[in-house]
């Protein structure tokens, strides 16, 4: 028994600010000063505020101390695990009320949050297998086993109300019958861990966290389907991810969790892992299993369905992380606990990863049905810097900017398609008024036109085309007879594409067309950026009036474009000028503009 | 990403080839055998050159083309090898609104080569990668393992110098 355990994230966001060097330290300090046997140090998965990486917490105080440096180190172990007096300066800000130390979960971070997926995310120490089995886990594949059939647990995923947590939202529990009804002599399980959306990390944090939930809901549905044999799918992107499940799959074999006749059940199921290579499409259902049989990840044309003719033509089912992160708690706790929390058509929670121009950038995990307001202003803490929100960008490049006017929306499925964007796998881009819709929606063609893997036409040549117009926008040399084409080869591409990424497309366009066309015909009728950002079409202008003449830009810009002399006001030459903003930059009265 | 064609003589030792034909002979039998060979052939190489892929190629029993097509594919494997130290900037959503794009503007201009290209010594190689997760820390770059984060423009220099 310890008296005090210190919980350190180990996330891919806190190990990039140090926290590995951080542990370390605190291991060797704690030795140091005698500790060893009353104090440990425990790696944990991530507990979600990633801007303030590293993050520790001790208990049994509850002190959660963020940006921690190494320097810090010798102060924690000696002030706080020593002698009992918490390090102050170091706290989370929002934990500490004049003086009294408020629980995690009373901040506004926490407050909202609901964590069903995330559970054990910050708790375990996702590389020990005890931890996880001390937190309830694998009793639910010990249920399913023991006591139910597998008709019985497909109908539980079935009445729970699951839905596809990889963005389309498909009944989870339809897909399990459809592959169950099948009849082969081999079928397959995958898991798609090919989290490619920009901006989205929330299926990289369950499997950094706690990647036992994974092959536990997996062997559960290769119970209720009859496949003995599972792939995760998993971008090579993710090294820490990677290695956390390839130890756990190690240590669930050693414990006859995975491998040849389960609790002594008679099932017998095994989990390989295969590495994506850096292909966005592989994400698709299709291309994830061609890729998987050792091909270039080209999708195929559906009918037939993964649950007839999936993975090397055998019935085949294919979930995402956080779908089945949620499987073990819905066989535990039952369907009725579940279908307590959502909306009427989508139940339970959806985890997102809350980034761009927010204070908490991080994870969170919400009931479905909370307002985009909630997420953005009491769970994200508003926008820095006194800027105004101006939309937030769901569903990666398949999906669309939700602007200002309707923050109030409740978040789920079908409300998301609704309004023209999608719920995605969770990424939510939180955008300002200094970002220009135009060139987002250029932004995301540039990475479809990248992605495409060029099979079929529509995706292939049209994506490329729609990229261009939006190119000509962006410079002001388009007219509105080009906005119209623009729009009508979106409908096009959307109804003739093979697969979900061409399909989807066109979606970033749409929705902004949909909430900032003022944006687009100023760009193509006034010649203007209303944002500042399109370079073709902003310039940067001297104020007379409040430069000094300090000669500071002049120096700074690299084209030699900006003349004046010693205390009288400079000026721009408009025709020199690269428009790199370093004389923005530079200047210390605020007198250089972008119009 | 548009790679820079160079020609490189290809120098394998037979020290990595013998640890290839392991790797071959390791996975020979599991289905869809290509990718994870691929993978860590590159890791034995460093990069794919043909010389690799035929050797692959024959020893997975499959067509030299069926090997290029899925090289060709798939952006993390290279035909070309990469320099000493990789820098990869993430142009992903939410480093690309916090400002990497402007980061990487910096990086091609102090090292004056393009995305997909080696300085010519062999030290520096630079790509946009897309989302590498951790987006708390927009914008991002890593160099080989390290990851630097909450990056502005003017950090380029003082990371760019502890390599050199």
């Amino acid at each position: 028994m310890y008296r005090s355990h210190v919980l350190v994230c180990g996330g891919t966001g806190c190990t990039s600010s140090g926290s590995q060097q951080i542990a370390q330290a605190l291991e060797e300090e704690i030795a140091k000063q005698g500790l060893a046997e009353e104090v440990k140090v425990i790696k944990t998965g991530c507990f979600g505020l990633c801007a303030l990486g590293p993050i520790m917490i001790v208990y049994p105080e509850g002190c959660f101390y963020s940006m921690v440096k190494l320097q810090d180190v010798p102060e924690i172990v000696s002030e706080h695990l020593l002698k009992g007096r918490i390090v102050k300066r170091l706290l989370y800000s929002e934990t500490v009320e004049e003086d009294n130390i408020k629980s995690l979960n009373e901040t506004d971070f926490y407050k909202k949050q609901h964590r069903v997926a995330l559970r054990n995310c910050g708790v375990i120490n996702p590389e020990n297998i005890d931890e996880y089995i001390g937190y309830d886990g694998y009793a639910a594949l010990g249920k399913v086993l023991t006591e139910m059939k597998p008709e019985e647990v497909i109908q539980t995923i079935l009445d729970s109300g699951l839905r596809g947590r990889g963005g389309a939202g498909f009944p989870t529990g339809l897909k399990w019958k459809f592959a169950a009804g099948n009849q082969a002599d081999q079928k397959y399980v995958c898991c798609n861990a090919d989290e490619g959306d920009p901006g989205a990390f929330m299926d990289r944090s369950i499997l950094e966290g706690d990647p036992h939930v994974v092959l536990e809901a997996m062997a559960i549905a290769g119970y209720a389907i009859g496949a003995s044999q599972g792939y995760i799918y998993i971008r090579a992107e993710y090294p820490i991810a990677v290695q956390r499940l390839q130890i756990a799959i190690k240590q669930a074999r050693e414990y006859g969790l995975l491998g040849k006749n389960i609790f002594n059940s008679g099932f017998d199921f095994d989990i390989d892992l295969r590495l994506g290579a850096g292909a966005f499409v592989c994400g698709e259902e299709t291309a994830l299993m061609t890729s998987i049989e050792g091909h270039r990840g080209e999708p195929r044309p559906r009918p037939p369905f993964p649950a007839v003719k999936g993975l090397f033509q055998k019935p085949t089912i294919l979930n995402n992380v956080e779908t089945y992160a949620n499987v073990p708690r819905i066989i535990l706790n039952g369907v009725d606990w579940f279908r307590q929390m959502g909306t009427e058509k989508s139940k339970g929670t959806k985890v997102f990863a809350l980034g761009g121009k927010i204070h908490n950038t991080g994870l969170v995990e919400v009931p479905m049905g909370t307002t985009l307001r909630e997420i953005v202003e009491e769970i994200g803490g508003g926008i820095p810097n006194g800027k105004k929100f101006k939309a937030a960008q769901t569903g990666g490049p398949s999906g669309g900017c939700i602007p200002a006017s309707l923050i109030d929306t409740e978040i789920d499925y079908d409300n998301l398609i609704a309004i023209g964007s999608m719920m995605g796998s969770g990424g939510l881009i939180v955008m300002d008024e200094d970002t220009c819709m135009v060139d987002i929606a250029k932004f995301f063609l540039e990475f479809t036109v990248d992605e495409s893997c060029g099979k079929c036409t529509p995706c292939r040549v049209g994506t490329k085309r729609m990229y261009e117009m939006l190119d000509k926008i962006s410079k002001g040399q388009a007219t509105m007879e080009d906005l119209d084409k623009l729009e009508q080869l979106c409908y096009f591409i959307k109804e003739n594409s093979l697969c979900g990424l061409g399909q989807t497309a066109p979606n970033p366009v749409l929705s902004t067309l949909r909430y900032f066309r003022h944006e687009y015909e100023a760009h193509i009728v006034d010649k203007v950026c209303p944002a500042g950002v399109c370079k073709g079409l902003v310039t940067y202008n001297i104020d007379p009036d409040k430069c000094k003449g300090c000669t500071l830009c002049a120096r700074a810009c690299p084209a030699g474009a900006i003349s004046g002399t010693v205390k009288n006001p400079h000026t721009i030459d408009k025709n020199k000028c690269v428009k790199c903003g370093a004389c923005m930059e530079k200047c210390r009265f605020n007198a250089i503009y972008k119009k | 990403m548009a790679e820079k064609k160079q020609t490189v003589p290809f120098r394998g030792t037979p020290e990595q080839e013998q640890k290839l034909r392991e790797i071959i002979a390791a996975h020979k039998e599991e289905k869809g055998a290509l990718m994870p060979v691929l993978q860590q052939a590159q890791e034995v190489y460093g990069y794919l050159p043909i010389e690799v892929q035929q050797i692959i190629a024959e020893g997975l029993g499959v067509s030299l083309a069926e090997v290029y097509g899925v090289v060709t594919f798939y952006s993390q494997f290279s035909l070309y090898p990469k320099g000493q130290y990789k820098i990869s900037v993430c142009l992903g959503t939410a480093c690309y609104v916090k400002g990497a794009g402007a980061v990487f503007d910096k990086l091609t201009q102090k090292l004056n080569i393009k995305s997909g290209e080696c300085t010519p010594d062999g030290k520096f190689s630079l790509e946009a990668c897309r989302c590498i997760g951790a987006c708390g820390l927009a914008p991002v770059m890593t160099v080989n393992d390290e990851v630097y984060g909450k990056l502005t423009p003017d950090d380029v220099e003082e990371i760019l110098s502890k390599y050199n």
